[in-house]
């Protein structure tokens, strides 16, 4: 199955950015259209590579943030001493080019197909491949028994918030859990906290009900939530981590 | 051909070029590179080991600490393409450290706690060449960046300047270490940009 | 970022893998060299901000893999990995 191996085989391919969104102030949604784009998997990221005019060149990987059967999307948190980020998050416009290669990942996905139920643990910007495979499932019609527990420093570093307050509202077994770790607003019934195994036996579903489990954030965080889900009885091959790093 | 991306720079900057190696640019921050954990080799435990030579010799913390130590401002050029000017740090020049053992060899591969190793020819570290570090800036050595002790071979590009080192091993022949075996040139000098093998 | 952050997994070399071996590789069960544990090449530690990649199996931390890239060309060591499983896509 496995063919010789060739440098170079996984091609950039131009892009243009179509669209931005603000998402939260430090956050910003790239929409993307990139030549003969073969189409995506929720939980898959692509690669961006920029070149300088002097051709310095840098890469950083970013997940994508959209359905299989949408367009493709990339969401950007500004890390101020970053490279890369303020320059996608502050400076790129609508008709600027970039270049992607992609799209890449073949064990953090979730294409639906799989039994239930779901459980989706998301720190700061982890939530963007837990998205694509929210839009996926709200999308496609599933109604697998789904949970996300969103971890964000303050109400206003919420990524996605109205779209996932409109999803859970639909009640058609899409549950969503907030912890704001950082600061609440007066009035917040959600949880306010570090997320631990406390928070997790509350949250997550019963062992026994193998359920799947994604989680993505930094390694610290994703340690932790997968730690705490395995002493509550999971099989570590059902619970699926992503680690991002801090390189802006 | 790959597409220019409007108005991106990086985060990069000119320096005189004299002091600053072809293909390098300066940082004014300190990026960490890890291969693997930081280890924490408690001081109690630590030593500084010498073989290969007529006998091993070997220093523990508070000896290592007790021999003279140098304050030295240097340029560090690491392969990923960052230079640092004017960078300050204490350590024992290595020829404090070798004229306590009788030997004939011509290269070292110095080892570190992480395993951890690259190699250097004798002619390389001595003659006020390169120190072991226990001082950045001043303070202590952050375990990040190799603390408690590290060795500093600013001439050459920084992956030779092993953090955590624990001793040096005298050969005969220059044996290649950790990036050596896999990519690196032997030798790493940034004025001839000496980065990966047959450069 | 602590230096535990500075951890991350197989798949931040998802990409790399894909380019150098023309195989998404981020599923494939991976036989660690020194302990023999198995584990998807997703959940092994990759450190990428040294002068290369380094791979290191999640169980005893022995290095299981290591990338060099230079313009045109990169080397590639994988003494440290008992043995890679590919798959046919179905």
């Amino acid at each position: 199955m496995a063919g010789a191996a060739v440098l170079g085989r996984l091609t950039w391919l131009a892009t243009e950015v179509i669209g931005a969104t603000a998402e939260t102030p430090r956050v910003r949604t790239l929409q993307l259209q990139a030549e003969s784009w073969p189409g995506h998997r929720a939980g898959q990221h692509l690669d961006v590579r920029l070149t300088a005019e002097d051709g310095y060149q840098a890469f950083r990987s970013y997940s994508i943030a959209t359905a299989p059967d949408d367009e493709l999307a990339i969401t950007v948190e500004r890390l101020d001493d970053g490279e890369v980020s303020p320059y996608l998050v502050d400076e790129l416009r609508e008709g600027d080019r970039i270049e992607v290669r992609g799209p890449i990942g073949g064990y953090f996905v979730w294409d639906g197909s799989e039994r239930g139920p779901l459980l989706l643990i998301g720190g700061g910007s982890g939530i963007v491949p837990l998205m694509a495979m929210i839009r996926h499932r709200a999308g496609s019609g599933s109604s697998t028994p789904t949970r996300l527990l969103y971890s964000s420093r303050t109400l206003e570093d919420v990524i996605y918030q109205e779209e996932l307050d409109e999803l859970a509202a639909r009640r058609n077994g899409f549950e969503l859990f907030h912890t704001l770790t950082r600061s609440q607003p007066a009035g917040w019934t959600g949880y306010g906290r570090r997320i631990d195994g406390e928070m997790l036996r509350d949250v997550a579903w019963p062992a026994a009900e193998e359920p799947q489990v994604f989680i993505c954030g930094s390694t610290r965080f994703v340690d932790t939530a997968a730690d705490s889900l395995v002493a509550l009885g999971y099989e570590p091959p059902s619970v699926k981590t992503e680690r991002f790093g801090a390189t802006g | 051909m790959s597409i220019i991306s409007r108005g991106f720079r990086g985060r990069r900057s000119e320096g005189p070029p004299e002091r600053v190696p072809p293909g390098q640019h300066l940082t004014d921050d300190f990026p960490v590179l890890s291969a693997g954990p930081t280890p924490h080799t408690p001081l109690e435990e630590w030593t500084f080991t010498i073989e290969g030579g007529a006998e091993p010799v070997s220093w523990s913390w508070d000896e290592f600490r007790e021999l003279p130590s140098e304050t030295v401002t240097v340029d560090i050029h690491c392969v990923t393409r960052w230079s640092k000017l004017d960078t300050v740090w204490e350590g024992v020049s290595v020829d404090t450290l070798l004229d306590r053992v009788e030997h004939d060899a011509s290269y070292l591969l110095a080892f570190c706690d992480g395993g951890y190793t690259t190699n250097l020819p004798l002619e390389h570290v001595t003659d006020g060449k390169a120190w072991v570090a226990f001082n950045y800036g001043g303070e202590p050595l952050e375990p990040e960046h190799g603390g408690p002790a590290r060795l500093l071979v600013p001439h050459l590009y920084f992956w030779k300047s092993a953090k955590w080192v624990r001793g040096l091993a005298l050969r005969d022949e220059d044996e290649p270490g950790f990036w050596e075996s896999n990519g690196y040139h032997l030798l790493g000098d940034p004025w001839q940009e000496q980065r990966y093998w047959g450069d | 970022m602590s230096a535990e952050d500075r951890r991350l997994d197989g798949n931040a070399i998802g990409g790399l893998l894909l380019e150098l071996f023309g195989v998404e590789l981020t599923v494939a069960p991976s036989v660690c060299g020194s302990c023999g544990s198995l584990e998807p090449v997703a959940r092994l530690h990759v450190y990428v901000d040294a002068p290369g990649v380094v791979v290191r199996c999640c169980n005893c931390e022995d290095v299981m893999m290591r990338i060099v890239q230079a313009p045109g060309r990169a080397w590639i060591d994988l003494s440290g990995t008992g043995s890679l499983e590919l798959r046919a896509l179905e």
